[in-house]
């Protein structure tokens, strides 16, 4: 036994163990260096270094009852504890717990699709059912809903939804965490709590109004430490009868300032699924008088240069989901609307495909213009097909991203703060001494979150993998966060390592917020056994712990 | 750690390729369709023989091998005859470059023995 919990006798780990293996059964606790093996983050940038964040044993029930029992015993021997649901949070520490020595609780085993309902359009689930189980589940039994499933689709709806994880079909469902309803959770001292309409004996209605009435705790679960959720529901959006997908250029760089405020109009009146923003003036950066004005934001020159080669400067694809006359029709009026505002706007007619679209059909790439757009994600199809970007490649045939983590701010969902987003990262690139891959003036925000953008630095990390390497680029990725708080953007999501940084981000009022936070995690769970400094909250047992990875 | 990690890990494969030698011997018919089931459900999505994603002619899992072999031996897992079980159990729970180690909770040694009656099975059909 390598490791054991902090501020834990081996006498008392040895108790423990004896009563996991009791509630779930020999099989089910794993204490071996080769089954904790597989608890490690696989992309760890503190991989077998002495403060790398491995768990001392693993622990995986089966039935809710088998929780309450971990849970409990995790009290009396003052264990910290760390749930995972199908372990695939990768880019984001992987199973990896906060606390190194901490016992993970395995909640794959809880692995039923619990109903789907297809006229009400809902699914309940156990954190074990991955997107792909859910489809499968969905498909076999030719029900006509769609799930909104991230990218790749081995994760958990309820894991996913909890770290707050993201979609790309129609804006309401792209929010998974927002797109839940209702859910079960087995609070800090064992005991079982249903929130929503959960909360009312013989409800009909636990998967459609999820308030219920007072107090909705449900946001505490998300990204939070305060239980461990064991069932949870989700909306799901009805199969449609026809998707179409269609792109818009525009000539001028502040032509995009209209071109965003026009697709929120759309997309927030449930026109448009996700739209895909992007420039046509990638070809010019190899042109080193481009990309110098790019790289000075000299927008007179851009403009100049992407008109003499013929180009425009910035796009987005839409897509529509209907009837084959109503997307037709939003396409039209989609058209319409950016022509009256923005002079010189190009349209070019997508595809126009009944659904379910065929396997062929997904995995389509040719067609009018060429997409940017994953089409199995636009259609609810889960799948690992993007796991090539960190996998061995022609490019690099003997090495993989091992760094592989992700980063996103949120940025204002208008032209103008994009450009200031740019110009911000740009800036903070030269600070921190790390290049952008490209030019940051060509960069857009992705709208995975209906109601706001993401973007990344644009930095890219790696190509060193050694220990020295990893440790100068989780420096620079620390140094990078703290100047993105400087200029108000935040990061919506990170991985343990970095989790204490992104906290740090929101200060507001002397860390109001998470004194909130801790001041509940204290009352709820006084011996902080719960996942401690999960999203920088840090019960009072462990609070010493705060910042110690930096 | 690696050092005891592996000689643990090689010493219960001895075992359990034991057991694979009488499923392929005995041809447990219920032990391949239980191998199928699961290979399709965790190696299939990334080492199957659909195309990728950003118009890739491969999956990733499937690209990655045919990168490593460069035809010595096949790209696709299930047309590939010399996956014992204690070959994929090591690489399932090591993990390999950028494929993650499977938890016992995702696939149980007796499930990669499955697999592995089932590799047996299927790659002599693609051998046919």
């Amino acid at each position: 036994m390598a490791i054991l919990p902090p501020n834990v006798s081996e006498g008392d780990f040895e108790s423990a163990l004896r009563e996991f293996r009791s509630a779930v059964g020999e099989d089910w606790v794993f204490t071996s260096d080769e089954d904790i093996h597989a608890y490690r983050d696989h992309f760890s940038y503190f991989k077998d270094q002495p403060n790398e964040l491995i768990p001392s044993a693993a622990v995986g029930p089966s039935e809710v009852e088998q929780v309450q029992s971990i849970v409990r015993t995790a009290n009396r021997y003052k264990i910290p504890l760390y749930a995972i649901s199908t372990g695939k949070n990768f880019a984001y520490g992987g199973p990896s717990p906060n606390v190194r020595g901490s016992v993970t609780v395995d909640l794959k085993r809880m692995n039923r699709v619990l109903e789907v309902d297809a006229s009400r359009n809902f699914a309940v689930v156990e954190p074990g059912v991955s997107y792909i189980d859910l489809y499968r589940y969905i498909q076999d039994r030719e029900l006509k809903v769609w799930i909104d499933t991230p990218d790749p689709g081995w994760g958990s709806p309820i894991g996913n939804a909890l770290d707050h994880g993201i979609g790309y079909t129609q804006g309401f469902y792209r929010d998974h965490f927002g797109a839940h309803c209702g859910m079960e959770v087995v609070l800090p001292d064992g005991e079982i709590m249903r929130t929503g309409m959960g909360a009312l004996p013989g409800s009909q209605n636990w998967q459609e109004y999820r308030h219920g009435y007072g107090p909705d705790p449900s946001g505490l679960f998300g990204q939070g430490n305060f239980g461990i959720v064991t069932k949870m529901g989700f909306r799901l959006m009805p199969q449609p009868e026809h998707w179409r997908n269609g792109l818009i250029t525009v000539p001028r760089r502040r032509d995009f300032i209209s071109l965003v405020d026009r697709v929120n109009y759309l997309t927030d009146l449930s026109i448009i699924g996700e739209p895909w923003y992007g420039s046509p003036l990638q070809p010019l950066v190899g042109n080193t008088e481009f990309r110098e004005a790019a790289l000075d934001f000299n927008e007179d020159e851009m403009d100049r240069l992407a008109a003499a080669a013929g180009l425009h400067s910035f796009q987005v694809e839409l897509q529509f989901y209907g009837s084959e006359r109503t997307t037709l029709a939003n396409w039209e009026y989609a058209k319409e609307l950016v022509a009256r505002e923005i002079p010189g706007a190009r349209f070019t007619d997508g595809e126009s495909l009944p659904v379910p679209l065929t396997r062929e059909q997904i995995h389509e790439t040719t067609g009018p213009y060429p997409t940017n757009m994953r089409r199995n994600i636009t259609q609810g199809v889960p799948g690992i097909g993007v796991w090539y970007q960190t996998s061995r490649t022609e490019q690099n045939p003997n090495g993989w991203n091992e760094t592989h983590i992700g980063l996103f701010s949120l940025v204002g969902r208008s032209g103008e703060a994009v450009f200031q987003a740019q110009k911000d990262f740009a800036e903070i690139s030269e600070i921190v001494g790390m290049p952008s891959a490209f030019p940051n003036a060509l960069q857009t925000g992705v709208n995975w979150y209906q109601f706001s953008f993401l973007m990344g630095n644009g930095f890219s990390v790696g190509g060193d993998n050694s220990p020295e390497g990893k440790k100068r680029s989780t420096e620079m990725l620390r140094r990078i966060l703290e100047e993105n708080a400087k200029r108000g953007y935040g990061d919506y999501r990170a991985p343990p390592m970095l989790q204490d940084d992104v906290a740090d981000q929101y200060s507001f009022n002397d860390f109001a917020l998470r004194r909130f936070n801790e001041t509940l995690k204290n009352a709820i769970d006084p011996n902080g056994i719960l996942s401690p400094g999960r999203a920088g909250v840090w019960p009072a047992a462990y609070s010493s712990l705060r910042g110690s990875l930096r | 750690m690696s050092i005891s990690r592996v000689a643990a890990g090689f010493a219960l494969s001895t075992v359990l390729s034991m057991a694979a030698v009488t499923t392929a011997i005995g041809q447990d018919s219920a032990a391949v369709e239980r191998g199928n089931a699961k290979y399709q459900h965790s190696c299939e999505p990334c080492h199957g023989d659909g195309p990728g994603e950003d118009g890739r002619q491969m999956l990733p899992g499937t690209d990655a091998l045919r990168i490593k072999y460069r035809g010595a031996l096949p790209a696709l897992l299930k047309e590939r005859s010399d996956l014992t079980v204690e070959v994929l159990r090591a690489f399932l729970r090591q993990g390999s470059m950028s494929m993650p180690p499977f938890r016992p909770t995702e696939l149980t040694d007796d499930e990669i023995v499955d697999i592995a009656a089932y590799l047996a099975e299927s790659s002599k059909a693609a051998a046919r």
